[in-house]
């Protein structure tokens, strides 16, 4: 504590009045700012490939958890017109789905990334399409803040999960739309296959994730409708 | 990218995550200058005008930081420019509204380490927001700050009239009422669909 | 013993109990309310923001005679913000799931009171060893609180201990305490119980005295 009452003495005596000149402010906020700049990015080249690694194999593993059958995979882009095409090596800021392929090269379906908000922030899933049947054949939150016990069940409740096993999708002849839109229903009212049964509890959130998947599911998929070729050659490429 | 409406980001902002109770960003200030309805407005004010001030520069850096491929400087160019925010602010108002300036004074300085503006910041870049709906998300999030400051400092001015035993006096008791109004918050919740 | 020895080890200890940053000085509330929704979340906050603390007394103490009064704060945040920063992508790299329940609440360790508060009253007028000592303390002391409102709040609200079931199935969860109002609750009621603790203490002292 004697050093307290030391310290108190010193600013008036000049050494932290108000003749500290403004070079000597700049230059200490430059230093500072120098080494700081220097630890972070130290720190950011040295923690990147392994954060990056993570990021790889989470996706990996979201991929093959909502297209079943798939044993490799080949990320394609969206292109603004519509069209799809191969990722050229790792390219950020573009919108990009995942087609899945089993041994032998057959596409067995495509994992889509969807955003929406849910009942605390926006939730960040993927769920897996099997264009041939025109099935949602998985989903899998990959990212949410919903309320622990309640909306978090969307992640776990293995009942809800059941739901997006064989969830149709199939869409009208000219590819507009849904034929059956997606629908959200309570728990044990669910009669047909475009049905989402509710988790008890947690309806808001079930209802985002209904919502998250319509809205993605009609914009996306008439692209993936009409690209299939593209998608089938993939993996040869 | 997101295609939320701008009505939706301001209402979620504002009351269904409310700030305050909901998103817990703001919380130093909630409890200490609530005390007062006559300081509650002016102080949720002067936080709104830096929120959306530090919104837009918050926009142009992450706009910046993309260009340069440095998104390891967010968080340290956030802080700076809201300190400088906070800074240009007490400035512009000293000298075109010194009875403004008297008003705000001792509250200005205070704003910047007021988690709600860094939050706001930050959640508007991670939920890449574009540049009009970060301006509604911030005006949004002054507002649900606002609106709890102001009702925390009603029940307070009411409370301290009535007869409460003494251990419970003080921040315990704010910290329960805020759990209720928390809760009736909580009621908000379909308001977005 | 060494006259040293006591009073650094009484800045570590003061932090933890008589000056606990969070139930005794009411700083750094918005973690303690927003993360402590379960165990693990707690511990990453409280190792994460003692990092931070230590290791920014650390640098504000040994530059303290060379940083000039008038631009003190602004190099303390710029100190503060890059080891959160360092944090921050230290967290990802061991565990992108912890990273990501904790969100833009380990940027926010930047405006937490208690780092600033310690920088600019105690690690800007001590040497290094004290500073250090004092971070490590409050850090404790935070660390403790955070991890006193994420055991009660997880334990009640879901019925788990960092993950692991603690009551039979028949537990029907106490959800509020997980939601944001049981936070509220759950704090006020700490509080209420070190007030109560405070109080005793006193009035045995005055009884003493008597």
């Amino acid at each position: 504590m004697h050093m307290h009452g030391a310290g108190h003495h010193h600013p008036s005596a000049g050494e932290g009045g108000d003749d500290v000149s403004s070079f000597r402010m700049i230059l200490t906020m430059g230093t500072i700012g120098l080494l700081a700049g220097l630890l972070i990015v130290v720190t950011y080249r040295l923690t990147l490939p392994i954060i990056e690694q993570n990021k790889a194999e989470f996706l990996q593993r979201a991929i093959f958890d909502v297209l079943p059958n798939a044993s490799q995979k080949q990320a394609f882009v969206v292109e603004k017109d519509g069209t799809l095409r191969p990722e050229r090596g790792k390219e950020k800021r573009v919108f990009k789905i995942y087609a899945g392929y089993d041994d032998r090269g057959k596409l067995v379906g495509v994992a889509i990334e969807a955003k929406g908000q849910g009942f605390q922030d926006v939730i960040h899933i993927i769920y897996g399409y099997d264009p041939e049947r025109e099935v949602i054949v998985g989903m899998k939150v990959l990212e949410s803040k919903e309320t622990p016990g309640l909306g978090s069940k969307i992640e776990t409740d293995p009942e809800f999960i059941a739901n997006f096993k064989a969830l149709v999708v199939k869409l009208t002849p000219d590819l507009s739309d849904l034929v059956h839109p997606l629908e959200m229903v309570k728990k044990g009212q669910k009669t047909a296959d475009w049905q989402i049964e509710a988790i008890t509890g947690a309806t808001i959130s079930s209802r985002a994730i209904t919502n998250i998947l319509l809205k993605s599911s009609r914009e996306i998929l008439p692209i993936i409708q009409r690209n299939l070729d593209v998608l089938k050659q993939g993996a040869s490429q | 990218m997101t295609g939320e409406s701008l009505s939706f980001i301001f209402i979620n902002a504002a009351l269904i995550n409310n700030f305050v109770l909901s998103s817990f960003l703001g919380i130093c200030p909630f409890l200490g200058v609530s005390g007062k309805l006559k300081t509650a407005g002016p102080m949720g004010a002067a936080v709104t005008f830096v929120m959306f001030i530090s919104s837009i520069f918050a926009y142009a850096i992450h706009q910046i930081l993309l260009i340069i491929e440095a998104p390891y400087l967010q968080l340290i160019s956030y802080i700076v420019v809201i300190a400088s925010a906070v800074q240009l602010v007490e400035m512009f108002i000293k000298k075109f509204s010194p009875v403004l300036y008297r008003a705000l004074g001792i509250y200005l300085p205070l704003i910047t380490t007021n988690c709600a503006i860094l939050g706001m910041a930050l959640f508007q870049t991670n939920r890449g927001y574009d540049f009009i709906q970060s301006l509604i998300f911030s005006l949004g999030a002054g507002a649900g700050f606002s609106l709890a400051l102001i009702i925390m400092a009603g029940i307070r001015e009411a409370l301290d009239l009535s007869d409460i035993p003494g251990l419970v006096k003080g921040t315990a008791l704010t910290l329960m009422v805020a759990g209720i109004l928390s809760m009736a918050f909580m009621g908000f919740a379909g308001l977005g669909g | 013993m060494k006259m040293e020895e006591t009073t650094s080890m009484d800045i570590l200890l003061k932090g933890i109990w008589k000056e606990n940053p969070v139930f005794v000085q009411v700083l750094g509330m918005c973690p303690v309310l927003a993360v402590t929704n379960s165990v693990i979340n707690s511990i990453v906050m409280g190792i994460a923001t003692t990092f931070v603390l230590v290791m920014s007394s650390f640098f504000v103490s040994l530059f303290r005679k060379l940083i000039p009064r008038q631009v003190r704060i602004a190099s303390y945040i710029m100190i503060i913000a890059t080891f959160v920063t360092v944090a921050e992508y230290i967290i990802q790299a061991v565990s992108l799931e912890v990273h990501k329940s904790l969100g833009a609440f380990i940027s926010l360790i930047v405006v937490n009171c208690i780092i600033l508060g310690r920088a600019e009253a105690f690690a800007s007028k001590h040497p290094v060893k004290e500073a250090v000592m004092d971070a490590l303390g409050m850090g404790a002391g935070f660390t403790f609180a955070v991890l006193s409102l994420g055991v009660v709040r997880e334990l009640l609200g879901n019925g788990t201990l960092a993950g692991i079931p603690i009551f039979g199935p028949g537990f029907e969860p106490w959800s509020i305490m997980i939601l944001p109002g049981g936070a509220f609750f759950v704090l006020g009621a700490w509080l209420l119980f070190f007030n109560w603790l405070r109080e005793r203490a006193k009035k045995q002292q005055e009884r003493v005295v008597v």
